[in-house]
């Protein structure tokens, strides 16, 4: 045996950041996730402070002023920076609304359907051989229908409004998250982690909700960004047939319905309303992008 | 392959099922007098509402009418359209060839262009092009599509004047419907330059209706790709020393594509969400916007059993894709 | 002449600066010689083979002195030449047979692509030889295998096609990187027969890259033993068993469980260290229990009679036999010639 003292190796590494801060230093090295982060939180300022931000209520007709270009082209003013519709309203007022009501419709619809998903889920995952076949299955029918024709047909039903849209698209998306939180039920139920809980005598509610809910969370926050961007997609679709929020309500897709006519004429109430649109999708889909990758990087599609 | 197969039928027949009760259900939740919903009147005076309530059936228990309605499907009888008193059937099959032309060439243009874009950005992966092609896909299926027809008809159709800005032909041309496919039919017609038109009007919409499907082909070659190509047997086949475009075509992008077939397939469903929108901006007249003014018109009918037919359709093509992929799929297609 | 000549080779990935997988290996292998690569996952010893066949790709960076097979320099070779070389001189067959072959392909289909890629041979020609190939590597049923997707074959047959694909080239060198270790364990032994005797009617060297030391006494000649991206010792077959130079040799000599006194088998404390926690001397001497102050400094592979050794104090020699081992640094050599592979 050796009689001689031990030679030093490397210095181990003894720093462990907390799951938080790991996070957080994954996530910033993405600079378009960081982007989308940026215009989101603009976007919930806008959405917050909508009626200190905009110039004019978002309603109000200036009968004087119907189809004025933007500020910086000819014949525009600099009373309406972003020009005025067909029936003379401020469109950056009713640009800066309209995040308030997408951002409402998103949050909204995203909740109301994550809260029941996730329930039916556990459910489903939970209960293998009695509700959980039959929860899949309905979940099947909804998805056979592609999503829009689904929130058109039970709009059409229902009637349009804003909260018949918030209503359809919930609806629309519930089955994702169903099918979601059951996979991952499905394979947590496996892990060890599981029987040792349940050797240890957890009780059903208390796996459910303690021991598997917070180990799926990942994909289902990445599919709830992806439900947002959708929500806004579809709400703003809805509003643009018709079905959807109604005029004079400013919301971006209703916007655009109206705007058919004014293509030769006014070509900023075509675009900019669609503009809003794209940017906030964009901004979501970078963000969920952006989580999904610093979330788990096995989610990651070989990027 | 077989069981497969029996596997997949036998799902079939529970959600068409499915699919039927939940038109039934969907038509019985409007709210108001359902004589007056089911024949698009207001104020019936009594005796003919008790006549209509007998002749709907409507005083039936709910599980006799679910019956009838059955019975009524499996008979071919979807009803007649409230507005044009045409039998819901009759226009499905007139007008359903002009969206399918058009979710055709949109496959088509998203199928090939983006399996192409995929790869290349796969092979040249970190480079511009990869960026720009992932970009460019984030872009795509970022953007709202009607207002991406908009945009597409200010700049060709009104600003550059290349493109018409609506409808399938020209009025000018009489072409008879022989087949419903306009490019078709314009071939067999003897008008001059009738295809020629034809196509000009298709292809802005067919850009539209493939933008969503492309983007999303792309961003799946992609990553198909990469995955495929640091597999063992990719591997192996450099090692053998074959040439590079061989190890990426044959044996890299032959196993890539089994995932991609079935985001092809899926993206149907997508196809038939986008026609509602697409015909709508281009007055296109397919089932989407049959649809959609049905809906407007309170052409109860018309909606409901529309539905239900575009709903089958995407079961049958989604079954069908499952198939392919089965064939297409060694380990499943020699499963017994 | 040898046929394979390695000198100073290292890998690394990453920028220059990153520590290497493979450092400064000298390898050689004669015509018809069976050399195995012993040495524990992580040492080295796959990298070392990817990159004599030219599979390492950006961002690994692959420099030598010297890397020449067969009269040829690989480091210079341009990828068309190289490729008219890989799969039919210089062929390899790798770990797991279940996932070297590709899944959408039969197995006739796939050995022709070697035929027809290096042989020329087309159509019936090819099928047969394929027959032929399968024959050789003992597949009962030949005939209809070669219809056979690889899902539908067993371990032990996958890694036979993957040897019959190897062969068909008529290589002057086969790498086997732990052939077997995938497979059951009464496939082993018939698959290493196999391999030997392919070795010997073909006349062929064969590079064995595996773990366990008992295959490699029964079948190697010489032996080359890495610990952390190093050789430490080469040798001939008998003679290294009986009298292990390098402590870490000695080590996993004593760690067979056959040479266990029943109670524990006998360990070296602590693990091979990775890329980044290496020592800045012998890359042993965290665990060596011979260490002593002066394996503060790296020791160069120095050569004597029996072989090559890199230890300042070799065991199981005579005073005479030792040979006069240098620091690393002190000891000469040529600027490594640098080529990046595709």
């Amino acid at each position: 045996m050796s009689s001689i003292e031990t030679l030093p190796a490397a210095e181990p590494t003894a720093y462990y950041p907390s799951p938080l801060r790991e996070f957080w230093s994954a996530f910033k090295r993405n600079k378009g996730a960081l982007g989308g982060l940026i215009f989101m939180l603009m976007l919930v300022v806008c959405a917050l402070f909508a009626s200190v931000l905009a110039p004019y209520n978002p309603t109000e007709q200036f009968r004087d002023f119907l189809l004025t270009p933007p500020a910086w082209q000819e014949g525009g003013t600099s009373q309406f920076l972003l020009g005025t519709d067909e029936l003379g309203r401020d469109m950056l007022s009713r640009l800066v609304h309209g995040a308030r009501l997408s951002l409402l419709i998103g949050l909204a619809s995203v909740v109301f359907s994550l809260v029941p998903g996730i329930l039916l889920g556990l459910l489903a995952g939970f209960s293998p051989t009695r509700l959980g076949p039959f929860i899949m299955r309905l979940m099947d029918i909804m998805l056979a229908l592609p999503s829009l024709l689904l929130a058109v047909a039970i709009v059409a039903i229902l009637g349009p409004g804003l909260i018949n849209t918030i209503f359809a698209i919930a609806i629309v998306s519930l089955p994702s998250y169903v099918r979601l939180t059951r996979a991952a039920v499905m394979t947590e139920l496996n892990r060890d982690y599981v029987t040792a809980s349940r050797l240890a005598g957890a009780g059903t509610l208390r796996l459910m909700f303690i021991s598997v809910l917070p180990n799926c969370m990942a994909p289902l926050i990445v599919q709830a960004t992806l439900s947002f961007s959708s929500a806004i997609l579809d709400a703003a679709a809805l509003g643009f047939l018709g079905l959807g929020v109604q005029p004079p309500t400013p919301e971006w897709g209703t916007m655009l319905a109206s705007a058919r006519d004014y293509i030769e004429r006014a070509w900023w109430v075509v675009s900019l309303p669609g503009l809003a649109i794209l940017l906030s999708v964009l901004a979501i889909n970078l963000l969920g992008d952006g989580l999904r990758d610093a979330l788990d990087p096995k989610l990651k599609n070989a990027a | 392959m077989l069981s497969f197969i029996a596997r997949r039928v036998g799902l079939l027949i529970p959600t068409f099922f499915g699919i039927t009760l939940l038109t039934f259900a969907l038509i019985r939740m409007i709210p108001g007098d359902p004589v007056e919903v089911m024949m698009g009147e207001r104020k019936v005076d009594p005796e003919m509402h008790a006549q209509a309530m007998e002749r709907l059936g409507l005083n039936k228990p709910l599980y006799m009418q679910y019956l009838d309605y059955i019975g009524d499907l499996a008979q071919g009888d979807l009803g007649e359209s409230l507005r044009t008193r045409t039998s819901v059937w009759k226009e499905f099959t007139t007008l359903f060839p002009a969206t399918l032309e058009l979710a055709f060439a949109a496959l088509i243009i998203a199928g090939t262009l983006g399996v192409l874009a995929g790869v290349v950005a796969a092979l040249k992966r970190g480079s511009l092009f990869d960026h720009g092609v992932m970009g460019i896909s984030l872009v795509g299926y970022s953007m709202p599509i009607f207002w991406w027809g908009l945009i597409l008809i200010m700049f060709f159709s009104v600003g550059l004047g290349w493109t018409p800005v609506s409808g399938r032909i020209d009025l000018l041309y009489d072409v008879q419907p022989v087949t419903g496919f306009m490019l078709i039919d314009t071939l067999l017609s003897d008008e001059e330059g009738a295809f020629l038109d034809a196509l000009h009007h298709m292809i802005l919409p067919a850009i539209v209706l493939a933008t969503i499907p492309l983007a999303v082909i792309a961003r799946m070659t992609r990553s198909a790709m990469l995955e495929v190509l640091r597999e063992d047997y990719v591997r192996t086949a450099r090692a053998k020393g074959l040439s590079p475009n061989r190890v990426v075509f044959v044996h890299g992008l032959r196993n890539a594509l089994i995932p991609v077939l079935t985001v092809f397939g899926l993206q149907i469903g997508t196809l038939l969400a986008g026609a509602v929108l697409t015909e709508t901006i281009f007055s296109w007249p397919g089932i989407g916007k049959w649809l959609i003014e049905s809906i407007g018109a309170r052409d109860y009918p018309v909606v409901q059993n529309g539905i239900l037919l575009v709903a089958c359709l995407v079961i049958l093509v989604n079954f069908t894709v499952d198939i392919l992929y089965g064939l297409a799929n060694p380990r499943i297609r020699h499963q017994r | 002449m040898s046929l394979l000549e390695i000198q100073n080779l290292s890998v690394r990935f990453g920028d220059d600066g990153a520590p290497p997988v493979v450092d400064g290996l000298d390898l050689s292998v004669d015509r018809g010689e069976v050399l195995a690569i012993v040495g524990e996952s992580g040492s080295g010893k796959s990298v070392t083979m990817m990159a004599l066949m030219g599979l390492i790709d950006a961002p690994g960076k692959v420099a030598a002195n010297r890397l020449r097979f067969s009269d040829q320099d690989l480091l210079s070779l341009k990828g068309r030449q190289r490729r008219r070389l890989i799969g039919k001189d210089l062929a390899m067959v790798f770990q797991d047979p279940m996932t070297a072959l590709n899944p959408s392909y039969t197995v006739g289909f796939q050995i022709e692509e070697v035929l027809r890629q290096h042989l020329g041979l087309k159509g019936k020609a090819a099928r047969q030889r394929a027959l032929e190939l399968l024959e050789r590597v003992e597949i009962p049923g030949a005939a209809s295998r070669l219809d056979a997707y690889p899902h539908q074959l067993s371990g032990g047959m996958s890694q036979r096609v993957a040897i019959a694909m190897a062969i068909a080239g008529e290589p002057q060198l086969l790498i086997a990187d732990e052939p077997t270790t995938a497979l059951d364990v009464t496939i082993q032994a018939q698959i290493m027969e196999l391999l030997l005797s392919l070795q010997r009617d073909q006349d062929m060297a064969l590079i064995l890259i595996t773990h366990d030391l008992a295959v490699v006494a029964e079948t190697a000649q010489r032996v080359c033993v890495m610990y952390a991206g190093q050789a430490v010792e080469t040798g001939r077959v008998p003679t290294l068993f009986d009298a292990p130079a390098h402590p870490y040799t000695e080590a996993l000599l004593a760690s067979i469980p056959e040479q266990s006194d029943n109670r524990r088998l006998a360990t070296l404390p602590g693990i091979v260290p990775g890329r980044y926690d290496r020592p800045a001397g012998c890359l042993l001497s965290p665990r060596c229990p011979y260490a002593q102050p002066r394996c503060t400094e790296r020791p160069a592979l120095e050569p004597y009679d029996r072989g090559e050794v890199r230890c300042f104090f070799p065991r199981n020699m005579t005073p005479d036999e030792a040979p006069e081992v240098l620091p690393e640094a002190q000891r000469p050599s040529q600027p490594p010639g640098e080529h990046h592979v595709q």
